[in-house]
């Protein structure tokens, strides 16, 4: 099982609900911090991790030996990677999708490959939650295939918690796309309700089910309840501002270890989304 | 042409409210929204559209099966798994590398260039402000950013304005790198929690391999002093200015609610002042020197 939690805005509580809904659940649970441009639940479940794995994405390495400066492999660079000018070959590894056109189209087998850093892949636990976070190199531009590939390790025995980048764009929609449920954090203000409106476009054009979690719930106007209502999404939570809770986070302490209260909401939330799941599961069958 | 690009690493430290607070008292400036994947500025600037322009993208492969002869090359060569057996391409994880496209032996594969988002001229009550709107699920978002920069920079020569203001995205891939480069200065907000100095600490890396002048400023500093400290301490490290400390202040979200920038909502608070004090840090400061010399010693460390 595969939840997502995603936002559209930034800063609205994503990376707290994914870690404290991982905390209540205790065990048979991973947490994937796709995240990866500014990755931070390892700061809130501060697990102890155990390997690290440099991540590569495949780029040109041409051979000047073998290469009679054709043009063929910088026509078909949609990304204009690839300069021939005079007797050299310019490679431009940042631009690079790894398409691997100019391997395939090159006649004289000019070129291999060699590795552009994405980043790392970092593996752990704590107690019983497995942890696997993606921590993009700085000055590095393209963060889906590292997404994808902090994806790949999810085991699926367990559920798998992803916590997602911000926005709506193609970084988010490779944390989000194959989920079996996306959960949105928002919040009730104007920025909240615009963004949560877009992400909410993002998940449809996904066709995955989803469910709102309200964060500092008072703090704005009823705006986002009203669109909740309208559009048929469910509320799962509505966590209030408060203080104590917002000081808490800034020291990385944890809800549910701060206000024990909280596990059992938590704990609900993450059973009101299997449930949605199953009913889900069951309308596609009996469709079927 | 000076330009100001306000970021964050972190989302919702307060980056577009304060953004647009600086745009209220700015004189003579332009406003730019790069935040473009989940824009926000334009709901407390209320911008009157004037010029709507298409923003084409890159391409996506379609499939002509009339013409297939389903000879399997294009899912041999696809890297993104974008086609199915079926012959079928999955628009969201095609990538348009075109490479299907010129391998096809019968040219079966269209490869039409895609809308992906649309950027706007405006005018608001501080002025002109160029934003765009991502679609959704889009690539590309670097080069959007890049553009919308641009018609910034154009408009304020055209209209003899000396200043750019420009809200810029979260985090440090694509956009974020397509909106830092050339700027004048750039002015991080953060918040003080473990995640706000985390970010901060990988935003600040990213700027100096731009050698691009910084600033940083402190949203909601009361919520945790210590923090707030260590902040300043990392930003006098790196060779980064300390603008100064905003408190954390619901009337914020107030105006927000209302469509208003701070300074037009309600009665003067103290954190009017502080906000003030921090624009004329910025203005002040010697990167933002009227002749627009670039000043070496003061780019982050
Ligand atoms: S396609 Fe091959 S031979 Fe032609 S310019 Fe490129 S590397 Fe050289
Ligand atoms: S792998 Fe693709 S994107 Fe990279 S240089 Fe070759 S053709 Fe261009
Ligand atoms: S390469 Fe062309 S002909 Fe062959 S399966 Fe693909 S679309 Fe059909
Ligand atoms: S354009 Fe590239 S990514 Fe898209 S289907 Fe063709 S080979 Fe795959």
């Amino acid at each position: 099982m595969i939840i997502s939690v995603a936002s559209g805005k930034g800063g609205t509580g994503k990376t707290t609900i994914s870690v404290n809904m991982a905390l209540a659940l205790g065990a048979g649970v991973e947490l994937l911090d796709c995240d990866v441009e500014e990755p931070n639940a390892h700061l809130f479940l501060k697990p102890v991790i155990e390997r690290s794995e440099r991540v590569e994405v495949p780029v040109p390495l041409v051979d000047l030996k073998k290469c009679t400066f054709c043009r063929k492999c910088s026509d078909i660079c949609r990304f204009n990677a690839l300069a021939v000018v005079g007797k050299k070959v310019l490679v431009f590894q940042e631009l690079c999708h790894s398409c691997g056109g100019c391997m395939a189209v090159c006649p004289e087998g000019a070129i291999t490959e060699t590795g552009r850093e994405l980043g790392t892949v970092n593996f752990g636990a704590r107690g019983d939650i497995r942890f696997i976070n993606g921590q993009l190199r700085v000055g590095e531009a393209m963060s889906p295939p590292l997404i994808k590939r902090v994806r790949a390790e999810a085991d699926l025995q367990l559920i798998t918690i992803i916590d997602a980048p911000p926005g709506t764009s193609c970084p988010v929609i490779a944390a989000m796309n194959g989920a079996d449920f996306i959960l949105m954090v928002t919040e009730p203000t104007p920025f909240g309700l615009h963004d949560l409106k877009l992400a909410v476009e993002a998940v449809r054009l996904l066709g995955i089910p989803c469910g709102l979690v309200i964060n500092r719930a008072d703090i704005g106007d009823r705006k986002v309840f009203d669109y909740a209502e309208s559009e048929k999404l469910p509320v799962l939570l509505t966590i209030p501002f408060d203080r104590r809770i917002a000081v808490a986070y800034s020291q990385g302490k944890n809800i549910v270890d701060e206000f024990p209260e909280w596990r059992e909401r938590f704990g609900d939330l993450f059973r009101k989304i299997e449930a949605i799941i199953k009913d889900r599961g069951e309308a596609v069958s009996c469709a079927k | 042409m000076r330009e100001i690009v306000i970021i964050s690493g972190k989302g919702g430290t307060g980056k577009t409210s304060l953004t647009a607070a600086f745009a209220s008292l700015a004189k003579n400036s332009v406003l730019c929204d790069a935040d473009v994947d989940a824009a926000d500025l334009h709901l407390l600037m209320q911008p009157e559209v004037r010029q709507r322009t298409d923003f084409m993208g890159g391409c996506k492969a379609i499939i002509n099966k009339d013409l297939c002869t389903n000879c399997g090359t294009c899912i041999d060569l696809c890297r993104f798994g974008a086609i199915s057996e079926q012959f079928q391409v999955d628009a969201i994880r095609c990538e348009g590398c075109g490479v299907c496209v010129d391998f096809c032996p019968v040219a079966a594969i269209d490869f039409p260039v895609q809308r992906c988002g649309e950027w706007y001229l405006s005018e608001t009550r501080f002025g002109p402000m160029v934003h765009a709107r991502l679609g959704i699920g889009e690539e590309n978002s670097g080069k959007l950013v890049s553009l919308v920069r641009k018609e910034a920079r154009q408009l304020a020569e055209k209209q003899g304005a000396d200043l750019i203001i420009t809200d810029g995205p979260p985090g440090i891939g694509c956009p974020v790198i397509a909106s830092i480069g050339g700027a004048t200065v750039l002015v991080i907000v953060v918040e003080p929690t473990v995640s706000g100095i985390h970010d901060m600490e990988r935003v600040v890396d990213l700027a100096a391999h731009f050698k691009v002048p910084g600033m940083v400023c402190v949203n909601k500093f009361d919520l945790n002093i210590k923090m707030t400290e260590a902040i300043e301490q990392l930003a006098l490290r790196r060779n980064v200015a300390v603008l100064g400390r905003v408190s954390f202040d619901p009337s914020f979200t107030r105006s927000m609610v209302e469509g208003k920038t701070l300074f037009e909502y309600g009665e003067p608070t103290a954190t009017w002042q502080q906000v003030r004090d921090i624009w004329t840090h910025i203005t002040s400061s010697p990167s933002m020197n009227t002749l627009g010399i670039v000043d070496l010693k003061s780019s982050i460390q």
